[in-house]
């Protein structure tokens, strides 16, 4: 295997959303800058909307919401720990992405006037559009990164990020998974957009790739932020997201809700008040499946045939496009059967809920020239345009950041180090398979951390996963495409190790579902109203601690605080809530 | 004493699989090798034809929807079918 020394100024690591967006904004803020988006898979299909998206989550737009309003709605979502800062700076950001991205040729669902069609889906404000052609959304990207002439390497594995003598980042380490040569690429600032850790928990199939994130998102920017000594924020703040059983996509009850479809139980009746996905609704979805009136399903079989076909055009087209042919082989039409719903295994995704690397309003981390955006990077619920925006942000100061700055010289030892490292596997003779380690590690995953969170469990994990440590030592890779699945093991070990450690730490309840202690039931906001950040200390530990919580510059209105908490439908209400539902399905 | 160490493959059915007669890999094309998130598919240079290679598939369908002549077909693997 050969080794390759690059050259660049600023280096962005993922080509899937937040990370084509920031190339593009580094080199339109400094078009002398060297700009390097060096990928794992192939940008023209990477990263979560691989397939395209079906629509904005959380559209800030002017006439239907305000950024003041998302910020409220964010704050209370995630029960109140949120820097707002960093969500106002998204919202007030939001409609110019939505306008750049729309001059880009990206489709949103207008209505006659030709304003944007939104829609009501989260509890408080309309945020919702739909995007029905949004199977290109990865073409548009490409088109652009090729008009600002961004260099791009596909197929190259980042493992770790090169420090200098102050601890900034110079670097990022990493090897070609088809040729297993050596890249060094030498860089004044790195940004991270590297995706969920889509791959901690083992789905309930047991299949290891049937993940909900795309399965190339395996943690690998977790592993490099926290070894590079960045703090990561609000670990335990787990991403676990009701999908389509065994299918394990999204049912998009985002996309079906403003047509008429809903979450139902076993009997078709309705028992939240709101499809958001929130912790708290996550916590009535997971006692609903166990309850006698489980499991859960989405109920689209009332809807209008003309409307079935809206929403089969939708939904069979984007995201996750084979989603038609899964109901095929199963023998559910949507105009019959409702829909078997189950939940995702556990994950890192700050797209969904909140647990990602730290970032503040400029998506800069705690380590100097180390930038982070997406759905790794901690800003609650952003979503796929939160994605593109703080990849904007991303790149626009990490541009600044690096003009008059030299490289840093190259440190040998950390070099030789992770070479060694990496290429263990390949120079085994005999060993374990890496597919086999992990399969047991993700099984750990789920029989010590999936919450209801236990903390003798979760202690026994970290047991677990100490031992898992020893066998990745002895992992054999026969060619160089398993030594990617070999290192994204690794990765994959320290993100368990993350989340049970990240969980042990806040001895409370919080965020329903994503982090409930069964021997700490209770939200305890005396002790536990802040930030928890966990990072690497001078010793290599791993260490937690507790950061507060910015001063809202959004005030919170009292009456609305308590409004995620209350979204179980209660008995008496649903008699009256059958009826409009009827009426909203009838204007359908 | 010393025991040989001994490996046992385990045998999988592809959920991608490519109708040769349409699969142009022979005239040079590598799309669906291309992308691949996964980076599972590869071509057979003795028959010039494209095949699935690992069994990881994430039933996404790039592969299929940018095929050029349509010779790609995605099934959802069988454990989840």
């Amino acid at each position: 295997m050969n080794t390759h020394v690059l050259e660049y100024d600023v280096v962005v690591v993922g080509g899937g959303t937040a990370g084509p967006m920031a190339a593009v904004k580094a080199k339109e803020r400094d078009p002398s800058l060297k700009v390097l988006l060096l990928e794992k898979a192939n940008v023209k299909r990477s990263g979560a909307i691989s397939m395209g998206m079906d629509g904005l989550n959380n559209a800030v737009i002017p006439g239907h919401a305000t950024p003041e309003q998302y910020t409220r709605e964010i704050t209370i979502a995630n029960d109140g720990i949120v820097d707002q800062s960093a969500v106002y700076a998204y919202a007030k950001h939001s409609f110019k992405t939505i306008e750049e991205l729309d001059r880009w040729g990206v489709k949103f669902e207008k209505d006659g006037n030709g304003d944007y069609a939104v829609k009501k889906v989260h509890h408080m404000g309309s945020y919702v559009l739909p995007m029905p052609e949004g199977h290109d959304i990865k073409k548009m990207l490409y088109r652009q990164l090729k008009r600002a002439r961004i260099a791009i390497t596909n197929r190259i594995v980042a493992t770790r990020l090169l420090t200098d003598a102050h601890g900034n980042v110079s670097g990022v380490l990493g090897f070609d998974c088809r040729t297993a040569d050596f890249y060094v690429v030498r860089a004044k600032a790195v940004i991270l957009s590297c995706g969920a850790a889509g791959r901690l928990g083992l789905p309930a199939s047991g299949y290891l790739m049937g993940t909900y994130e795309n399965p190339t998102n395996a943690g690998d920017g977790y592993a490099m932020a926290y070894h590079a000594g960045a703090a990561l924020a609000n670990l335990e703040c787990f991403q676990i997201n009701p999908l389509i059983k065994d299918y394990n996509g999204p049912a998009c009850a985002y996309v079906t809700g403003p047509l008429g479809g809903y979450t139902a139980n076993g009997k078709g009746e309705r028992f939240i008040e709101c499809d958001y996905w929130s912790g708290q609704m996550m916590w009535e979805f997971y006692q609903e499946l166990l309850s006698g009136n489980g499991p859960v399903f989405l109920k689209l079989d009332h809807l209008a045939e003309e409307t079935i076909q809206t929403i089969e055009q939708i939904l069979h087209t984007n995201e996750r496009p084979s989603r038609g042919r899964f109901h095929t082989g199963r023998r559910t039409d949507y105009r019959h059967q409702m829909v078997e719903m189950h939940i995702s295994e556990i994950g890192f995704c700050s797209g969904h809920s909140a647990s990602g690397v730290y970032v503040n309003e400029r998506a800069e981390t705690t380590v100097g020239g180390l930038y982070a955006a997406g759905d790794m990077a901690a800003v609650p619920h952003n979503y796929m345009l939160g994605a593109f925006t703080y990849g904007w942000f991303a790149g626009q100061n990490a541009a600044a950041f690096v003009a008059g700055r030299e490289h840093a010289p190259l440190d040998h030892q950390q070099i030789d180090a992770e070479r060694a490292r990496v290429f263990a596997p390949l120079e085994r003779e005999h060993g374990l398979a890496p597919a086999q380690v992990e399969y047991k590690l993700r099984r750990m995953v789920n029989d010590y951390l999936q919450p209801p969170k236990v903390t003798r469990k979760m202690e026994i994990g970290l047991q677990r996963f100490e031992e898992i440590a020893t066998d990745i030592a002895s992992i054999k890779a026969a060619h160089p495409h398993e030594l990617m699945r070999a290192a994204e093991v690794r990765a994959i070990r320290d993100c368990a190790e993350m989340a049970a450690r990240a969980s042990l730490f806040r001895t409370e309840s919080r965020w329903g579902l994503y982090h409930h202690r069964v021997d700490y039931p209770l939200r305890d906001d005396a002790h536990w109203f802040c930030h928890t950040h966990l990072r690497k200390d001078a010793r290599g530990l791993m260490v937690s601690e507790k950061r507060a919580v910015e001063p809202y510059i959004v005030p919170l209105d009292e009456r609305d605080i308590g409004s995620y908490r209350n979204l179980r439908i209660h008995a008496d209400e649903k008699s009256q809530r059958t009826h409009t539902c009827a009426l909203a399905d009838a204007s359908a | 004493m010393s025991y040989t160490p001994h490996e046992i493959l385990h045998r999988s059915t592809a959920p991608v699989t490519i109708d040769e007669s349409k699969c142009i890999a022979d005239k040079g094309c590598t799309v669906c090798v291309d992308v691949c998130p996964l980076d599972l598919l590869a071509i057979d240079v003795s028959k010039g034809k494209a095949y699935m290679q690992f069994d990881e598939c994430w039933y996404c369908m790039p592969c299929e929807q940018d095929c050029p002549t349509g010779a790609v077909k995605v099934d959802i693997p069988y454990l989840l079918r």
